[in-house]
């Protein structure tokens, strides 16, 4: 590993501005660790090594400029986010030779940013999944121990910056698919408040539950990014017409906890968690305190019907938004279908893998006739309740901690074979979405019986990731670090 | 709760699904346990709640009613499986 891939992306961009470093050199160490460690993580789907290099060389030519904040910042974009020119499979077969012809907001925004698109990152399919596992391509393995999984979905985007590939990588995050990999992997991830970064070009799996964020490896890193994303995009009527704070200046300017009210939900840190998760998350804690914050019991009561509540509504829009995959307009089509109706089972049916399947149906079914008051009605109703937990709870904190996960990292096909059991996975992480607020994972330390990493979320106030980012980098400088990956 | 292979394959064919026998039968399994799963929220009492179904706060951000080039015909149609120049190409739809 050279010294340039481990640095964090707002070193980087510092040298990249002193011209300490070129952008072709940063590019080029980037594709070097890519070609070293690719065989043992399979984090990426496509590499575009050519295009990355040309494009860094001529921003070298022209230089530097001050309204380009990541100017030649080498990064990864989940493959669930439209790239021009790029095939975009969202780790589906259905999609396996879809060239988008246009770009996602946040990826136009990035590219205007000056970053660096090296490739597309590895998913589960259609971003349906907790391990990378259902991916149509293949697997993706954790940097720390190659014989377990990355988390998932975003599994391949915590994995290329775990494994120090690139310097930050989008994910997206539907019932925590951002933050159970940056947990799991040992990076930061934040799921922004939903509609504060654009879902234009990103395929839909569940769309009042779908947000793009940032993973990279500190707070700080993450901030840089979002900064770019965020804001509104009239092409994206849920996207919100709303003033973007500097998030970078809002991350950086906190190095200490003073003044900050933790919320520590006793749904969260109750029975059920490992004994390695739960002594690094309470040793943060005791961080935090250190650090001074003030640690107070908030009280999350709707917690256990969070996984059924969420489940029924992430189906539910899984089998509305995946009607548009019929063979006709793009993606994979059978071949000798009789007529239009063949034409649709039988183009779906070899398309889509069997976890999504088994997710279409069961969406359709607790939304058909009969059923939709008895699961989805009711679903949406336990929501509300769920999210008026979270309001009532930030009366009397500011950020809400527990750990992203009530274990670290498992083993690959440990949990493939029982759907349900995996759903499990998502006990910590799928509230924070059904009530569309803010949230990040970032890592407090390596478990002592496993050496694998666990992450610490912190939950806030809608459109209030300033304070979540800061206080996660002032606890994180406070903290030991976790080094480099040992799996590689 | 107990779900059958004939009620999968039911809800299979209204989702433009066509499965085989083995995969209905492990999928009817599966969706009991899930199912049975789903049903712990009968014990969450909600009447009078109303539902939440989008997070989203603001109102619809307006625009000009003025027409915008966005994409080209030619763009849309090179993604299809078939196409004639100007239309999608399907299979028949009426038959007879």
């Amino acid at each position: 590993m050279s010294a340039v891939t481990s640095l964090t992306l707002t070193d980087l961009r510092a040298r990249l501005a002193a011209r300490e470093i070129s952008a072709a050199q940063a590019t080029q160490e980037c594709l070097d660790r890519i070609h070293a460690t690719e065989p043992a993580v399979d984090a990426l789907l496509s590499v575009q090594a050519e295009a990355a290099l040309e494009l860094a060389k001529s921003l070298d030519q022209s230089g530097p400029k001050a309204d380009q904040p990541l100017w030649g910042v080498p990064i990864v974009v989940k493959d669930a986010i439209c790239t021009k020119g790029v095939t975009t499979t969202c780790g589906s077969k259905i999609l396996e030779n879809f060239v988008p012809f246009y770009d996602a907001t946040c990826v136009e925004r990035l590219k205007k940013a000056g970053a660096i698109i090296l490739g597309k990152a590895n998913m589960d399919e259609f971003a349906m999944g907790s391990s990378t596992e259902n991916s149509a391509y293949k697997p993706t393995r954790n940097p720390w121990d190659v014989s377990k999984v990355p988390g998932g979905s975003s599994g391949g985007s915590g994995a290329t910056v775990a494994a120090r590939q690139c310097f930050a990588s989008l994910g997206t995050d539907t019932g925590g698919s951002i933050r159970l990999p940056a947990s799991f992997c040992g990076i930061t991830g934040l799921k922004p408040t939903y509609g504060r970064i654009s879902r234009y070009g990103l395929v839909a799996y569940g769309s009042s539950l779908d947000q793009i964020g940032p993973m990279a490896r500190t707070p700080a890193d993450c901030a840089a990014m979002l900064a770019v994303m965020a804001g509104h995009d009239p092409k994206d009527s849920t996207s919100a017409p709303r003033f973007v704070p500097d998030f970078e200046a809002l991350t950086a300017g906190r190095r200490d906890l003073k003044g900050l009210r933790l919320g520590m939900p006793e749904e969260y840190w109750g029975g059920g968690l490992t004994a390695e998760v739960d002594a690094c998350c309470r040793a943060a804690i005791d961080t935090a305190r250190a650090l001074g914050a003030e640690i107070v019991p908030v009280a999350l009561p709707h917690t256990q019907y969070a996984i059924a509540t969420y489940y029924i509504v992430a189906m539910a829009e899984a089998s509305s938004n995946l009607a548009r995959f019929d063979g006709v307009r793009y993606g994979y089509r059978v071949d000798n279908a009789q007529d239009l109706r063949e034409l649709y089972e039988l183009s779906r049916s070899e398309g889509f893998g069997e976890e999504v399947q088994r997710r279409i149906v069961l969406g359709t079914y607790v939304l058909s006739a009969g059923y939709y008051d008895a699961y989805y009605r009711k679903a949406a109703q336990v929501r509300r309740l769920i999210r008026q937990d979270f309001l009532d709870a930030f009366e009397t904190c500011d950020v809400i901690v527990g750990p992203t996960s009530p274990f670290t990292a498992f083993g690959l096909g440990e949990k493939t074979g029982d759907p349900l059991q995996m759903y499990l996975a998502d006990i910590f992480t799928i509230s924070l979405n059904l009530s569309g607020l803010p949230g990040l994972s970032v890592p407090v330390g390596l478990g002592k019986d496993t050496g694998m990493p666990v992450g610490l979320q912190m939950f806030g106030r809608a459109w209030d990731e300033g304070t979540i980012l800061g206080a996660a980098n002032a606890l994180s400088g406070a903290l030991p670090g976790l080094g480099d990956p040992s799996g590689l | 709760m107990k779900f059958t292979p004939e009620q999968a394959a039911k809800v299979a064919v209204l989702a433009r699904l066509k499965l085989p026998d083995d995969k209905l039968e492990r999928l009817a399994a599966q969706m009991g346990d899930i199912l049975s799963y789903m049903d712990t929220l009968e014990a969450c009492p909600t009447n009078g709640v109303e539902p939440l179904y989008s997070p989203v706060e603001h109102d619809t951000p307006l625009r000009m009613d003025v027409a915008v080039k966005t994409f080209e015909r030619a763009d849309i149609l090179g993604q299809a499986p078939d196409s004639d120049g100007r239309f999608f190409v399907v299979p028949k739809i009426v038959t007879g």
